[in-house]
């Protein structure tokens, strides 16, 4: 008789006939993409009405792994068409799973204005510096003077401050947890999911094979930063959380405020009769 | 509620008549960006869409636009986008996330002159070959092309049930002046509107597979949140829907999404001719161009010239066998277009050299006129 797996409790959200998957060893995005799952998991909701959409990169993998309905768009454009699947189902509870390239580079402008609108969705980005999927590039998100293939005498750019960007643009839920914390993690995904407006989580993560390797960052050092370098700090001010590890990473919850979000200003303003 | 439909007799533009029929089609969602001479669609929508249970926005940009469509589409919500040569060049991307991902959608282009910002306010069909060739990578597309406000209504309705039985974005390249010109439109009543939907899964949903071709060559369409845990991605799949980076599984899938245009060119290509009986020279023309074409038919005619005219009203799919067959039958070809020659060309090229092709056409910004084409006529023949 062959021998019996044991079953792991979030087997029903994986997608077994898809594995194994493509992210590399030490890669932090499976972590990450487990506190999401176990958030989800955890909601009690009904899994039916849930959507995962991704864009382009190794983090943009996750819609291809999750037992859910799932959608891998294009580069930089998750956010508009989960904001096409959330009002025009408003019921569907709609997860933006993907990377610092795509999210806040090419699909910067479109994360900015899901902000403002207050689209009901939940925005995860992995940041992990760079452009895995290419082969490490510099990203929107790459720290000053970090070496990337396409900064090989360090970056000369200044990166965004990504939990300043979301709380300026309007969002009503921002934090910010390294892969690591995967507890603080999975908890403040569970709290996204239930709230009802645009939520945006940061989560740091190593890409040890393209941005860790060119920066003298070995896996478990990179770990250990995350753990001595980090500072729990919950309502901080958006202003103090650029990322330096040499003064320490500010994590935690900064914002979790009630605004009406696009829906229910549409409901209220285009078609009152139907509230009655 | 009022009913949907506006039955009756109107005065309106184009792009008014594009948006009724729209809704007369059952379109509930629209994702738009203002731009010349597409506006007054999105605007029209803006003030209709709430008021008949569906959803307008309007989003940061036409990238923007097109997802915000595809996405819609997923949930079961018949969902449109229009807009003009620069916008029709962002959407570019995402239309072929739209072919490859066979989501039914309509993307109406009211053309205005380019390249560029171009000529913003006046009327040109430059963007022929952009329709058909702009997304990356190969792929079948259908577009069609009205005359007048009246007939772009209906096309709107065609579009959308050409989307849902093909399950793939469906273009309407219409112009400036068919956009914005005031015509009679007569609205019928809505039990004279035919309207299709996608078909949806039966069956078990533990062994169902996205992509398995139903009998016309068009897989079952579930939406999101019914339980089939579907996976949709951009990159190549299998049937399943799942990425599959093999060069069968490229071989596989292109088979579907061209098979299922190419096995179905009866239902999908529309031309209307008229005095082509007898006629010794085939005019080509469609849209605002096939206006000015008609009535040089009857010029020519009163000269003693047989002209007549075969009416694009699908531009792609292209009709090759109907020029093909006029070409064993005419002495020469004359396509009529506000281009350098893009239709011009599939003409040639279907014609095969069995009968000399000619072309009336410039640059866009005006209206070709009748006299233009009758001269063409006495010269070339
Ligand atoms: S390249 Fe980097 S981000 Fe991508 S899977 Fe590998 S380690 Fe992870």
């Amino acid at each position: 008789m062959a021998k019996k797996t044991p079953k792991h409790p979030l087997d029903d959200l994986i997608r077994k006939d898809r594995i194994p998957h493509i992210w590399c060893p030490g890669c932090g995005i499976g972590t990450i993409f487990s506190s999401c799952l176990t958030a989800i998991k955890e909601s009690g909701i009904d899994l039916k009405k849930f959507v995962m959409i991704s864009g382009i990169g190794c983090s943009g993998r996750a819609a291809g792994y999750v037992n859910l309905d799932s959608f891998h768009t294009t580069h930089g454009r998750a956010i508009p068409f989960a904001t096409g699947v959330k009002l025009a189902n408003p019921e569907l509870n709609v997860i933006v799973f993907s990377g610092d390239g795509d999210l806040f580079a090419i699909g910067g402008n479109h994360f900015i204005h899901a902000a403002r609108r207050n689209v009901d969705i939940t925005v995860i980005c992995v940041n992990n510096f760079n452009y895995g999927m290419t082969g490490g590039q510099v990203a929107a998100t790459t720290p000053n003077m970090a070496k990337t293939t396409t900064t090989p005498f360090g970056n000369p750019e200044t990166p965004f401050n990504l939990p300043l960007m979301a709380y300026a643009a309007g969002a009503t839920y921002v934090a910010r947890w390294t892969m690591l914390h995967s507890r603080d993690l999975t908890e403040s995904i569970s709290e996204a999911i239930l709230k009802n407006g645009f939520s945006f989580i940061e989560a740091l993560s190593p890409c040890p094979i393209n941005y860790g390797r060119r920066n003298k960052l070995k896996p478990l050092d990179q770990l250990k930063l995350y753990q001595e370098k980090t500072i729990i700090k919950n309502d901080a001010k958006p202003t103090e959380l650029d990322i330096n590890f040499e003064k320490g990473v500010v994590l935690g919850k900064f914002v979790d405020i009630e605004r009406p979000t696009y829906g229910d200003s549409y409901n209220k303003i285009c078609r009152p009769d139907k509230l009655e | 509620m009022k009913p949907a439909i506006n039955t009756g007799e109107h005065f309106i533009t184009g792009d008014v008549a594009c948006a009724e029929g729209a809704i007369a089609a059952g379109c509930r969602f629209f994702g738009g960006y203002p731009i010349t001479p597409a506006t007054e669609i999105t605007e029209h929508l803006s003030a209709r869409l709430p008021g008949v249970g569906g959803t307008f926005i309007q989003m940061e940009d036409e990238i923007a636009a097109i997802a915000s469509v595809l996405g819609a589409s997923w949930t079961g919500v018949k969902s449109m986008t229009a807009t003009s040569g620069p916008g029709f060049s962002l959407m570019m991307e995402n239309i072929g996330l739209g072919i490859c991902t066979e989501t039914p959608c309509v993307v109406v282009n009211v053309q205005r002159v380019g390249p560029s910002t171009g000529l913003p306010t006046q009327a040109a069909q430059g963007d022929m070959m952009q329709a058909r060739w702009g997304s990356h990578g190969d792929y079948e597309i259908i577009v069609l092309s009205p005359s007048s406000p009246q007939e772009i209504f209906y096309q709107t309705i065609t579009a959308f049930n050409m989307s849902e039985t093909y399950r793939l974005p469906v273009l309407i390249l219409a112009d400036e002046i068919v956009g914005h010109m005031s015509e009679k439109v007569i609205i019928p009543d809505a039990k004279h509107i035919k309207t299709v939907s996608r078909s949806r899964p039966k069956g078990r949903k533990d062994r169902f597979k996205l992509y398995e071709p139903g009998p016309n060559g068009v897989a079952p369409m579930p939406a999101i949140g019914e339980g089939y845990n579907i996976h949709v991605t951009g990159l190549t799949h299998d049937t399943k829907g799942y990425p599959a980076m093999t060069v069968d599984t490229q071989k596989e899938m292109m088979a579907r999404l061209t098979g299922k245009i190419q096995n179905n060119l009866k239902d999908i290509i529309k031309t209307e001719s008229y005095r082509l009986d007898d006629a010794e020279i085939a005019i080509i023309s469609y849209g605002i161009s096939a206006r000015t074409s008609l009535s040089a038919v009857d010029k020519a005619r009163r000269q003693g010239i047989k002209a007549g005219l075969l009416r694009l009203i699908t531009i792609w799919p292209f009709p090759e066998d109907q020029i093909l067959k006029l070409a064993e039958k005419v002495k020469g070809f004359v396509t009529v277009e506000m281009n350098l020659g893009q239709i011009h060309l599939e003409v040639k090229r279907c014609a095969g050299g069995r009968a000399p092709a000619f072309l009336v056409g410039h640059p866009g910004g005006t209206i070709i006129s009748p006299d233009t084409v009758v001269k063409v006529l006495q010269e070339a023949f």
